[in-house]
């Protein structure tokens, strides 16, 4: 690890800015680390390193030629192979996808290309963001910086693992029920998810329409907060993109104080069923966030209750109509049967079958199930009803604070193979805090407080739609905070690697 | 059983779904021209090829469009409607699923008159008209004839995928005996009329952009509740409706009368036998699993710009028909073989240039007609309204009578010019000299004294007989009032 | 869990069949198993809310977003055909199609 590596996406844009290093130091001294760490994390599935260091040479000699550049010109950035890139092949973590090479662009990376923010790669997921470990990726387990025995989390696993394995300062996540969320959780680093519709979606591989939304993932609250800034806004191209402007999160971050903030711990996500060393943590951060003038009251949200089980329905269902186009027809694996007629019926099902893991399968079956003929009123049309109860809860929560928080998964990074000894709903369990923000839109932020047995904690902040500024406004200061009273939970691991 | 003795024997009931593609610039959901022809897999983008991470975006021409059908069909324009997914798995369509709207359409409950060829008007009731996306085209290759059966493979070209349509479904069409065929088919040339008049759609069958599907069910009486029916895929041309209806009455009656069942199904139509076959039988398969279109936005047509494409419409044909009939004066006969013959806007455009209506519709139906059949072309194809307002105002003005004027008109056919130049040039304007009418007169008048004692005694028919003289010498070009007041002058004077 | 959830290996596979997967006795099994136990769990969803709640199928309410009749950028046949499986004269090849939608 170099010193380059290790600062922070702000500290490397005011260097550029200063002329202190050029952008293709920056690029190389992170690919070199890359090339140097994969073996251990696998965080990519593709390295585009010819690519980052044209953008980063670019970039360099419009410097030098004084021309105007965005404040995050030069910094590198990791995309999650579910943002498509022209002419770079796109996976989405399936073999179903291995060799697509993206004939288009995403809303996502042209505005990280005109920015001038060379882009190292596409990193690892579970296949189709599906799965919250990234063990479902076809393309090998991303291993977590903090011990490789442990999962990274998921779906965003790899963007975390490079954040926290400095191999990337900034990294570009999507969450459609705690995908960025929970690996920044995991990794010790910060993951947002910005309200619906805030950040455009065209370009980015559909899992639940509507319930993703592409996240901004940093080492700290700031990174992650100029990142939001750079890629929020309206897109024509997507028709659930808000009109609304957007931006002033990084000064938020920066300028904010905790002293009045009224924090809302939510009743029932803040009890059973959490690992003692994450209450143990969470309450600690709570502390010494009332220490710092936040007033701290408790919440009641009912219906979040069942939130799990509307996501268990709503997602499966958007998700078993939105991958129905990968059939091998126009793109794309093509399996023909081992036997019988070769029909186009039959082609379809094999691909599909060869395709597809076992995960995606899953939820493609509970999904046709939950919208076929008989059990749609029961089943999607319930749980949309639940979605309109849990925007009802959040709306009173808000009433009386200004953000809501909790911890931001049950327990610490799990050990690889956990999952497959567990029941599915077991596993989905651990999805229960970060769900309600996608059902109801809402914006969520994860950040590090402390570590538990070794491995970090996260704290989600949740604020009102179209409300993310408040995200920062709390994150900034207490991410300040707990660093003045505790120390960088990621320095804990950048010592363990220098060493 | 035949479709006469079908017909007395049982009470038919059909439906119709009729797909129109409209005329917009670009496709329902995305920018690509929405274009014919063009290299195979050209009018494309990653929405139209369904292409991961691509999203639809609603075209605001083909909500206008459904909007303007929906308020000709006199239906409601609702307050919110939606998209929905209807899924299911065919090559041609791009996503798998169908981006259509299921039950919150953006028109819905309203009614289309319709007129059989004997003046009869019948109510078809209109269930909903929704907006959907057209799929790609299959071509099958090897085998017979590119049909699917016994194919090879095929080949998709995705330029008609993404394409708006409007389907317009009826409610169970009753009452309608031994006509429902020519009711189906009426219905459907109504609403290729409409579509033309709102100038939604080129509306040409014979291309495809009207396409209509059509269900028959048979029951013993008007009282008894509804047959089991068929949905017949489909069939594109006025004729064929009315084809493939009476075959399915016949097909059904002569399963009924036998005791067997109907089974609901899809089925086919083959144009060379005039006859359908099976399909596929709906079943589990048939479970589309629709719901909300999560990638795009409720719509929520302003009424403001309900109420301006209302006011925006044109005049529809049957609306039209009536304001004529009673304008012009014609018989319901005299209406009705215009607007068969498709004559109704040229006899109108020639009206509005001046001509009168009786005149016009004499001229279209009659000499037009006739040359335009020798060729084989319709009528407003040898020549157009103001070229038959304007030979028609030369006779007026006594220039030309009527024997003249198809002369005229051979010229103005065969593109010598206007009719007052191909009067001209042909020599042929009826000569205001009356010197030489005179003279012929009196020649004629000195040559048949027996005439002249006739027309004398008072029979004036007999004038007659002197003018085919006169004619002669004047080579046609006499005015024949005019010869007539000469020579009753010269024989009383 | 309620009787309608318990999911039997043979709706598997006829969800199977829906959502074009091929699938071995196994697989039709363990999902059955999979599926009751998630269904089992999430079946209560039926009963919280009442007719009176709304359905919300966007978490933001946006309407009316339409686009201007205007064409734009399209992709060259080259470009939709670059990672077709098959091609043949400009056109994607596929397999041949059974039955007709």
């Amino acid at each position: 690890m170099t010193e380059l590596t290790n600062k922070s996406a702000l500290e490397l844009a005011a260097g550029l800015a200063s002329g202190e290093f050029s952008s293709v130091e920056v690029t190389q001294a992170h690919l070199e680390r890359i090339n140097a760490t994969e073996d251990d994390f696998n965080s990519f599935i593709t390295v585009t390193d010819e690519a980052a260091l044209a953008t980063a040479k670019a970039v360099d000699a419009k410097r030098s030629a004084g021309e105007d550049l965005h404040a995050l010109a030069g910094v590198p950035v990791a995309l999650k192979d579910l943002v498509v890139t022209e002419g770079v092949r796109t996976t989405a973590g399936s073999k179903m996808l291995e060799n697509w090479v993206p004939p288009y662009e995403s809303t996502v990376h042209n505005k990280v290309k005109d920015a001038g923010l060379p882009v190292l790669g596409k990193t690892n997921l579970d296949e189709f963001a599906m799965g919250s470990t990234t063990e479902h990726s076809a393309f090998g387990n991303t291993r977590n910086p903090w011990n490789l025995d442990h999962v990274p989390g998921g779906s965003s696993g790899g963007a975390a693992a490079a954040l926290a394995g400095f191999q990337a300062p900034l990294s570009v996540g999507t969450d459609t029920g705690g995908s960025v969320r929970q690996p920044a959780a995991f990794t010790g680093t910060v993951g947002v998810k910005p309200t619906y519709g805030s950040i455009s979606r065209f370009g980015i591989i559909a899992m639940a329409s509507s319930l993703d939304q592409v996240g901004p993932m940093g080492r700290s609250v700031t990174d992650a907060a100029a990142l939001h800034e750079l890629l929020a806004g309206h897109d024509p191209l997507d028709s659930t993109s808000l009109p609304d402007e957007v931006g002033g999160y990084l000064n938020a971050a920066q300028t904010s104080e905790l002293k009045g903030k009224k924090l809302g711990v939510i009743k029932q996500l803040a009890g059973e069923g959490y690992q003692d060393g994450v209450r143990t943590a969470f309450t600690a951060a709570l502390e010494t966030a009332a220490a710092a003038g936040a007033e701290i009251v408790e919440v009641d949200c009912p219906s979040i209750s069942y939130a799990l089980d509307a996501y268990y329905l709503i997602m499966p269902s958007e998700v078993s109509s939105n991958l129905a186009r990968y059939d091998g027809m126009r793109y794309g694996l093509r399996v023909e049967p081992e036997s019988g007629p070769v029909t186009a019926e039959t082609v379809m099902s094999a691909t599909r079958a060869a395709g597809f893991g076992d995960e995606v399968k899953r939820r493609i079956i509970l999904g046709t199930y939950a919208l076929s003929a008989g059990y749609y009123d029961a089943y999607y049309g319930s749980a949309q009803k639940i979605r309109t109860l849990v925007q009802n809860d959040f709306a009173k929560a808000f009433a009386a604070c200004d953000v809501l928080v909790s911890p931001t998964a049950p327990t610490t990074a799990l050990k690889f193979g956990a999952e497959k000894a567990a029941d599915p709903m077991a596993l989905y369990l651990g999805d229960v805090a970060t769900i309600p923000a996608n059902l109801a839109g809402i914006p969520g932020l994860s950040l590090p407080a402390g570590l538990a047995d070794g491995l970090p904690v996260g704290f989600q902040i949740l604020a009102p739609a179209r409300e993310d500024v408040r995200l920062y406004e709390v994150a900034g200061p207490l991410e300040a905070t707990l660093e003045s009273a505790g120390g960088r939970v990621l320095d804990t691991l950048a010592e363990g690697l220098t060493k | 059983m035949k479709y006469e003795d079908a017909i007395k024997r049982y009470d038919p009931v059909i439906g119709i779904e009729v797909h129109v593609e409209l005329g917009t610039a670009t496709k329902m959901f995305d920018a690509a021209p929405n274009t014919f022809g063009g290299g195979p897999n050209t009018n494309v983008t990653p929405t139209s090829l369904g292409l991961p991470g691509s999203l639809p975006v609603v075209n605001e021409k083909g909500v206008e469009y459904a909007i303007k059908i929906g308020l000709a069909l006199g239906c409601e324009i609702a307050e919110t409607c939606r998209f929905a997914r209807k899924n299911y798995f065919y090559p041609d369509v791009p996503k798998d699923f169908q981006t259509s709207q299921s039950d919150e359409p953006i028109a819905s409950e309203g009614q289309v008159e319709v007129e059989l060829e004997d003046g009869t008007i019948v109510t078809v009731p209109v269930e909903r008209a929704h907006m959907e996306e057209d799929a790609g085209k299959n071509t099958h290759v090897g085998g017979a004839t590119g049909r699917i059966q016994g194919a090879d493979h095929s080949l998709v070209d995705y330029n008609r995928a993404g394409v708006p349509l409007v389907e317009i479904v009826t409610h169970p069409i009753t009452g309608t005996g031994d006509r429902a065929a020519e009711v189906a088919a009426s219905y459907v040339r109504t609403l290729r009329d409409i579509f033309r008049a709102l100038d939604v759609s080129e509306a040409r069958m014979e291309q495809g952009n009207v396409r209509a599907d059509v269900n028959v069910s048979l029951r013993e009486s008007p009282d008894a509740p509804l047959g089991t029916r068929t949905e017949t895929k489909n069939v594109n041309s006025f004729r064929s409706i009315e084809r493939a209806v009476r075959f399915e009455i016949a097909r059904q009656a002569t399963l009924l009368e036998a005791g067997e069942k109907v089974v609901q199904e899809t089925r086919h139509f083959h144009e060379e036998t005039g006859e359908t076959s099976s399909g596929r039988p709906k079943s589990d398969a048939d479970d589309y699993r629709y719901f909300p279109e999560p990638d795009l936005v409720p719509l929520q047509p302003a009424r403001a710009w309900v109420e301006e494409l209302r006011a925006s419409l044109p005049e529809l044909p049957a609306q039209k028909r009536r304001r004529l009939l009673g304008e012009w004066k014609f018989s319901d006969l005299e209406m009705r073989d215009i607007v068969n013959a498709g004559l109704l806007e040229a006899i109108e455009d020639t009206v509005t240039s001046g001509a009168k209506p009786a005149q016009a519709r004499k001229w279209w139906t009659g000499e037009v007609a006739r040359l335009a059949n020798q060729e084989d072309k319709h009528p407003t194809e040898i020549v157009t309204p103001v070229q038959v307002a304007g030979l028609i105002d030369l006779i007026d003005q006594g220039k030309l009578n009527d024997k003249l004027a198809k002369d005229v008109l051979t010229g103005v056919v065969a593109g010598e010019g206007e009719p007052a130049e191909v009067m001209k040039a042909r020599d042929l304007e009826i000569v205001e000299d009356t010197g030489a009418l005179e003279v012929a007169v009196e020649e004629a008048i000195a040559a048949n004294p027996d005439v002249v004692e006739k027309i004398k005694g008072g029979k004036m028919q007999a004038i007659g007989a002197l003018m085919g003289p006169i004619m002669k010498a004047t080579k046609g070009q006499a005015d024949a009032g005019k010869a007539k007041d000469l020579i009753l002058a010269k024989i009383n004077g | 869990m309620t009787e309608s959830s318990a999911i039997t290996p043979e709706q598997v596979e006829h969800l199977a069949s829906l959502s074009r997967i091929a699938m071995g006795e196994d697989e039709l099994k363990s999902l059955a198993g999979d599926l009751s136990t998630i269904l089992g769990n999430v079946a209560r969803v039926n009963e919280v809310a009442g007719d009176d709640v709304p359905a919300t199928s966007h978490p933001i309410p946006l309407t009316n977003v339409m686009r201007p009749d205007v064409v734009g950028e399209t992709l060259t046949s080259e470009q939709a055909l670059a990672s077709a499986p098959a091609a043949e004269d400009d056109k994607f090849l596929v397999p041949q199609i059974l039955g007709e939608e």
